[in-house]
């Protein structure tokens, strides 16, 4: 149980996957504009990830290793994320259309999320076991859902503030994620 | 000439657009990682337009994305493997982000916007100017960090691990340690995207006042 405590705690807060990891970064600076919708995407996110890690992780294991093809990794998995993504718009669309309202625009970008295919394969390459797979699949996601959250609430307000003009936007957001990640930093040899 | 190259500074896919930010954020810590990535992205930003050009006219429309993953997909696995076999100190320093080219927003965006509607040439050059434009990003960006942060500038031969050139610039007593830290990735990055969107306007200004 400690175990997979301090695997959730690095993967959420200390190896934060915006802040040290880089990735995510397109929709991160895309939709972190509004705080509304960056709820909706931090859900739509954790939600894709969890799905598409079990499956890559079932597929791999039950398939491509006992039939020898590891090297085919990276073109499978691609392909799943994107088959599950289009199937979860599909679902969503038919069975429960007030979500579907809710995430539905932010799931065609999740394909290009390259959080989706980091989770997928590092799953493979720490050799995780089903349960580690799990946890480590809600923490990557709920770290990047955290900081889309904390970005838009500060953004709203930057928004109205006077600041350089070529500055403005992406800029100035990257200068935030500057002294994030300086905040952040802190909190590395917690666990 | 000219167009050449403020489409490359200008317009360029890093800090111009902010594509394929990911992997520039996270693997500029010195020169030798940047080129390696840089010349890998380049080379498959290459194959992948001329491949995607070749079959634009027997790609169904409705499913056009998906066949470009595959391509890209099946491309990056290749180069993969070829670093892996012979150079595998940039497999050692580049990790999980050599895989991950398969989402750099560059190449399929690259795919989408041109290779899908032009010939195989002009989608050749195509890659090869934004394939270069990704490079002077990596380096420039690279440069500034490595310098700051160690104030060594090197070159490895990604082959055999040999020492091309180590030029000290900052005693070491100055080097700002932070700057290979993800902090120090931000800054340079804000700052740079920031010094060529200033550029622009300026640019911009000066043709509306020359229309006029």
């Amino acid at each position: 149980m400690d175990k997979l405590f301090a695997l959730f705690m690095t993967a959420f807060l200390i190896n934060n996957i915006i802040l040290t990891k880089f990735l995510g970064m397109c929709p991160f600076l895309g939709v972190s504009r509004q705080r509304s919708s960056a709820i909706g995407m931090g859900l739509a996110v954790i939600f894709v990830i969890l799905g598409a890690s079990i499956f890559t992780y079932v597929l791999y294991y039950s398939v491509l290793v006992p039939l020898e093809l590891e090297y085919m990794d990276l073109i499978t998995f691609i392909l799943v994320i994107a088959a599950f993504v289009q199937f979860v718009e599909l679902v969503l669309k038919k069975y429960s259309p007030a979500l579907y309202k809710a995430l539905g625009i932010y799931l065609p970008l999740i394909t290009t999320n390259c959080v989706v295919l980091y989770v997928t394969l590092e799953n493979i390459t720490n050799k995780f076991d089903f349960l580690e797979m799990i946890v480590y699949s809600i923490a990557v996601p709920a770290g990047f859902a955290l900081m889309l959250f904390i970005f838009s609430t500060i953004r709203e307000r930057l928004d109205i503030a006077t600041t350089p003009k070529p500055f403005r936007g992406n800029a100035l957001a990257l200068v935030l994620a500057a002294i994030m990640a300086l905040a952040f930093s802190g909190l590395a040899g917690l666990v | 000439m000219k167009k050449f190259f403020t489409g490359l500074i200008l317009d360029n896919p890093v800090f111009g657009l902010f594509l394929g930010i990911c992997s520039t954020l996270a693997i500029t810590i010195n020169l030798n990682n940047a080129l390696g990535m840089g010349i890998s992205v380049i080379l498959i930003l290459i194959a992948s337009n001329v491949i995607i050009s070749a079959i634009r006219k027997i790609t169904p429309d409705e499913i056009r994305i998906p066949v470009y993953i595959v391509v890209i997909a099946t491309l990056v696995k290749a180069v993969e493997l070829l670093i892996k076999a012979y150079a595998p100190a940039i497999d050692v320093a580049l990790g999980v982000f050599i895989p991950l080219i398969v989402v750099n927003c560059i190449i399929l965006g690259r795919a989408e916007a041109f290779a899908s509607k032009n010939g195989i040439l002009a989608s050749a050059w195509d890659g090869f100017t934004m394939g270069l434009g990704y490079i002077i990003g990596l380096v420039a960006m690279s440069l500034i960090r490595e310098i700051l942060a160690t104030g060594i500038v090197e070159m490895v031969n990604p082959f055999n691990d040999a020492l091309i050139f180590s030029i000290r610039l900052v005693p070491a007593e100055f080097s700002i340690s932070m700057f290979s830290q993800p902090v120090g990735a931000f800054l340079t990055f804000a700052v740079l995207a920031a010094g060529v969107a200033a550029v622009r306007d300026k640019v911009e200004a000066q043709t509306k006042k020359e229309a006029k």
